[in-house]
């Protein structure tokens, strides 16, 4: 993507080093019924210590999306093109075709993930201490007693009151937003550069998940590492992210800086999901108008613009014949996937671009 | 800088992608969903076309064996399989031939020994006249689908056992007894399964405890032992058929536990479901919940451990038979020709009296993969 | 056999907004035992719902909130009286204006008001049999009540589809070839079958995605509008519940801590807990994170368990003294307003109105 690096590093100030570049992904999956293509030509970015938001509705592709990039996809999903680069010490690796021990440097060390269930990724057998011991062992040459007062310390980083008691508790003791701290210290326990957080709130409580991403937020911020966060609400999204990109059937449909697309939304499909959501405070009892229609299902894939069967801007002729691609703006970093947009040569002044 | 083009034109016409999709699915009952996993499941489809044609073989035993098991030739004990040829120089066509026997005496143990003479020529054909029978007891008739093509000559495709009497014959015959009473004792075992796992399973509380305690102390009884003294309990004077409903009875009486946690568990998991919650709340009596909701939901379940259990109950009646508690000569079953195996000297010189374990490994085989393919498609809501 | 109805009349319950009550809850209590070891002895009890006073007014929709464990659910199903309550009243108006206590009927004189007290599920996928289709899903509790007819159930379960968004065509299709949206109108026209007079809706929304969401609330609130249904609401989402209900009770571990007009709850809590609720909800505007936020410390207490005095005291920024000791009783602070907070009044709690 030299036109995005190009943009980006016009923009901003401190040259933008991209830790992560997601180019042409495509993940599909072959079941018995047909092939569903969960990712479908996906390009992202995540720069060094920026918050990225991945938003879309269930059955998106933004959780194979980010499964694909430590190649944790199963069978029968597999990745069938494009490019993943996770920058390291000696430039970049491609997860897509790297070998397995490169992927296995990469996991943990360079790139951690935290999933929605804590209770599922975490073996009940073994005591916490003893799992994120384990984690730090599998990257770091030290002795047993060391990675357990590393795992004290980093128990106490995330939150848990006398880390030095629960330590030595198995999962079922916990709660489920204990555990999900006791994820992200495993997931920092090497000091990745990238965190990506898969729904880490959904399951908890509105209470709990404040806490929760009070804590990803501080510890972004100490850390300095990027975070990739895949959600369904576009509450926490607006909370936590620098960056959002929102995905429907597969494609990022508009992707850009959290204040843009929150703000001035240009994609129908973003600009219906927002105003799906009733807004808190407002007091408003209009009647809300949601998106029309359902999800298509995964093996039936709209022609041209995924989006087109629902959108309220269908333009018919073009939006189900032409797959639009992503347009740039030299106003707004970021992309929009829409044919309702045009490329114009920077002559004239900003018109609609600012909010 | 992007500008926004045109105005748009009219909607799409509403349509429901969705739902066009797999009208299919959406109207087939959940037995077709059922089948259509298990079709993908090809061990299984194979072993289901093997355990038809073991069937088949059941129902037309008396046709498929080329002669009766009463049939005995005391002049070709211990005979060896004989291979079927086929000479393609005849002049009218085809002919199908075995080598016939030649006979020796063993100069140290006068013992006969039967060797295949390739000399002499047995020709055979399809449908010859041989033993009569009553098919099914009630049509007399003479014909077999395979066999010498005069009466008089001996044919042992699979050699012939002690008595002279042709092995293939008795396995097929065999098949009979030992595929029914798998079945036959399933069914038996299912009825006490379902209602005493139903009852635990759905009452709970005491009669649940209750029959839990008698499913545990009947499992923990080790079996040889138990049926040791349960076939000792048999009089000695009844007769095969007789011994035949003992001997599945004790199949069953003791097969019928594991059934019963089976419908025990998937009660108790259904009963926490919501939908069996909402019929509750729609009114739906007790009997409309069971058989309804709950039943239907587990009858695929049922009828995987129902499968199962069939291979077990048969390799329980070889076992029994083998060990002489079971079925006695002159009944024909698996086991009973096992028993003939039993010898260590005969096995050597008549390996062939081995090949009824092969019937029996070949069908518990087939019917484990039908077990386990319905097992894995029985709910096809699953994802 | 029938117990006798404790008789109220109608119009000495009426309210402060105005519309006699449907459903009342008097200390309605629900506690579930605690079996351990062989003989199954009850070694304590999980105060699910403890003691709750709730007032559901005629036409109205009541939200219950709360985080999970606080007993919403269990309080729902209680009025149902698919649990059995363990001690409590439930007052509820019938059609001709005379009061029935719900806790004390057996089941058979309960099967009237089953019809007219109806749940809607959470979970689209759970709460429809696979292996029946629409027409029996919906047609069930047609058949079992009313004993309709074939054609007759046929014809009103098309209508029913037809209420709810979908086509009559899919009479004789089964759930599976549904999305979660398309099940959801299905277990809502279950739940219409019967015509009720009162709907609990238990986090009917909160499995659905997004868009597909708001679409199911719009259906409930034309529901309501069509057919003057009573809602109780029961959910976790704060922003739905403001947009859904007329008045809410929130809950905390098993007890109403506080109650309210919508507006007036969210612009000015009474509760300490209700205030950081509010706060806790993440807002989709990028502009409300430097807000300041209320990050409560701690986890919801365990019912089995409950802490001495206030149960919210060990969480709560304003815990002082008495707190820790006494338990404070759901009061009323303003009109129509109640709350369960010694200081209720005196403290400076942040709503979530500009």
């Amino acid at each position: 993507m030299p036109t995005t690096e190009a943009s980006w590093e016009r923009q901003q100030t401190p040259p933008r080093q991209n830790i992560l570049e997601i180019e042409g992904l495509h993940t599909q999956f072959e079941l018995d019924d047909g092939v569903v293509q969960a990712v479908s030509g996906v390009d992202l970015a995540i720069a060094r210590g920026e918050v990225l938001a991945v938003v879309g509705e269930s059955g998106c592709g933004k959780s194979v999306m980010a499964r694909s990039v430590l190649r944790l996809v199963d069978r029968p999903g597999r990745i069938t093109g494009g490019q993943i680069r996770v920058r390291t010490d000696d430039g970049a690796a491609d997860m897509v075709s790297a070998a397995p021990e490169t992927v296995r440097e990469v996991r943990g060390k360079r790139v951690a993930m935290v999933f929605q269930e804590p209770m599922s990724s975490m073996s009940p057998m073994h005591t916490i201490g003893n799992q994120i011991g384990e984690a730090i062992r599998l990257h770091e040459r030290v002795t047993k007693a060391e990675a357990r007062a590393r795992a004290v310390e980093l128990l106490g980083r995330v939150g848990i009151p006398a880390p030095e008691r629960r330590v030595d508790e198995y999962p079922f003791q916990m709660s489920g937003g204990m555990l999900q701290r006791v994820m992200i210290a495993m997931a920092l326990s090497c000091g990745p550069q990238l965190l990506i957080a898969d729904e880490p709130t959904t399951a908890l409580d509105v209470t709990t998940q404040a806490q929760i991403l009070d804590l990803l937020r501080g510890l972004q911020e100490e850390t300095g590492m990027a975070v990739m966060l895949i959600t369904h609400d576009l509450g926490v999204a607006a909370q936590m992210a620098d960056r959002v990109a929102v995905m429907y059937l597969g494609t990022v449909v508009e992707e850009g800086r959290v204040e843009d697309v929150f703000r001035a939304p240009r994609h129908p499909y973003t600009t219906a999901l927002l105003r799906s959501v009733p807004k808190l405070g407002s007091g408003s009892r209009e009647r809300l108008r949601p998106v029309r229609g359902m999800v298509p299902h995964s093996y039936r894939r709209p022609s041209g613009c995924p989006f087109h069967p629902r959108c309220d801007e269908f333009m018919a002729g073009r939006c189900d014949v032409t797959v639009p691609e992503p347009l740039r703006d030299q106003g707004r970093p970021g992309a929009v996937s829409c044919l309702l947009y045009e490329e114009h040569e920077e002559h004239e002044e900003h018109e609609e671009t600012t909010p | 800088m992007l500008t926004r083009n045109h105005k748009p034109a009219a909607p799409p016409a509403e349509a429901d992608p969705e739902l066009e999709f797999d009208a299919a699915a959406a109207r087939s009952s959940p037995w077709r969903l059922v089948w259509r996993k298990f079709r993908k499941h090809k061990l299984a489809v194979a072993g289901a076309v093997v355990v038809l044609l073991a069937y088949v073989v059941v129902v037309f035993a008396e046709f498929l064996a080329p002669t009766s098991t009463s049939t005995s030739d005391s002049t070709l004990t211990y005979a060896p399989p004989q291979m079927v040829k086929v000479d393609l120089s005849w002049s009218d066509g085809l002919q199908m031939y075995v080598n016939g026997y030649r006979t020796e005496r063993d100069p140290e143990t006068f013992e006969q020994i039967h060797t295949l003479d390739p000399d002499l020529r047995v020709p055979l054909r399809f449908l010859p006249r041989g033993d009569s029978y009553e098919m099914w007891g009630i049509i007399p008739w003479d014909r077999h689908l395979f066999g010498a093509a005069h009466a008089k000559d001996k044919v042992f495709l699979l050699g012939s056992d002690r008595q002279g009497r042709d092995l293939l014959s008795l396995i097929i015959q065999g098949s009979r007894v030992s595929l029914s009473i798998g079945l036959i004792g399933v069914a038996v075992s299912f009825l006490l399964g379902l209602l005493f796992g139903g009852v635990s399973g759905y009452y709970g509380g005491a009669p649940d405890t209750l029959i839990q305690r008698v499913i545990e102390f009947l499992m923990a009884i080790p079996t040889l032992p138990l049926w040791l003294s349960l076939s000792a309990a048999v009089p000695a004077d009844w007769g095969p058929m007789m011994r035949y409903f003992a001997i599945t009875t004790i199949l069953s009486v003791l097969g019928w536990t594991g059934l019963a946690r089976v419908v025990r568990g998937r009660f108790l998991s259904l009963r926490e479901e919501d939908f069996v919650t909402a019929a509750r709340l729609d009114g739906c009596g007790r009997i409309r919940i069971i058989f309804r909701h709950m039943v239907p939901s587990m009858s695929s379940h049922v009828i995987a451990s129902l499968t199962m259990a069939v291979p077990a109950m048969i390799l329980g009646e070889t076992a029994m038979s083998f060990l002489g508690l079971g079925l006695q000569s002159p009944a024909v079953s698996w086991g009973v020709l096992l028993q003939e195996a039993q010898n260590v000297r005969t096995l050597e010189t008549a390996p062939w009296l081995l090949i009824p374990g092969v019937a029996v490994f070949v069908t518990v085989l087939a019917m484990n993969f039908v077990g386990d393919g319905l097992r894995d498609s029985a709910d096809p809501y699953k994802q | 056999m029938t117990a006798p109805p404790s008789e109220v009349t109608a119009t000495a319950a009426a309210t402060a907004t105005g519309t006699a009550p449907l459903l009342r809850t008097h200390g309605l209590t629900k506690h579930f035992p605690i079996r351990r070891g062989l003989l199954g002895r009850a070694v304590g009890r999980v105060r699910a719902v403890d003691g709750v006073d709730l007032t559901v007014p005629a036409g109205r929709t009541v939200a219950l909130v709360g985080e999970s464990g606080c007993g919403k659910s269990t309080l729902g199903r209680c009025l149902m009286r698919f649990f059995e309550p363990t001690s409590g009243e439930i007052s509820y108006r019938r059609t001709d204006g005379t009061v029935i206590d719900l806790a004390k009927l057996d089941e058979r004189a309960l099967k009237p008001y089953r019809s007219e007290i109806r749940l809607v599920f959470q979970d689209p996928f759970a709460s429809l049999n696979p292996r029946m289709t629409l027409l029996q899903i919906i047609g069930e509790p047609l058949r079992v009540n009313l004993g309709l007819g074939a054609a007759e159930t046929e014809e009103r379960v098309a209508e029913l589809l037809r209420r709810v968004g979908l086509r009559p065509e899919y009479l004789r299709r089964y759930p599976n070839a549904f999305s979660g949206g398309q099940r959801q109108r299905v277990g809502i026209a279950r739940a219409l079958a019967l015509a009720p007079r009162m709907v609990v809706a238990d986090e009917a929304v909160s499995a659905l995605d997004v868009s597909v969401r708001a679409q199911i609330l719009n259906l409930l609130k034309d529901l309501q509008d069509e057919s003057d249904l009573t809602y109780l609401f029961i959910s976790h989402d704060l922003g739905v519940v403001e947009y859904m209900a007329d008045e809410i009770a929130v809950m905390y571990v098993g007890k109403v801590v506080e109650t309210g007009a919508t507006d007036e709850l969210y612009g000015q809590p009474l509760h300490p807990y209700t205030e950081a609720l509010l706060s806790a909800v993440p807002e989709p505007d990028p502009g409300a994170r430097r807000r300041e936020r209320v990050v409560l410390r701690g986890e919801v207490a365990d019912a089995s368990n409950v802490p001495q005095g206030c149960p919210f005291h060990p969480r709560c920024f304003y815990a002082r003294d008495r707190c820790r000791t006494e338990v404070p009783a759901l009061r009323e602070i303003a009109a129509g307003r109640t709350s369960a907070c010694h200081f209720a009044g005196e403290l400076e709690l942040k709503g979530c109105r500009a």
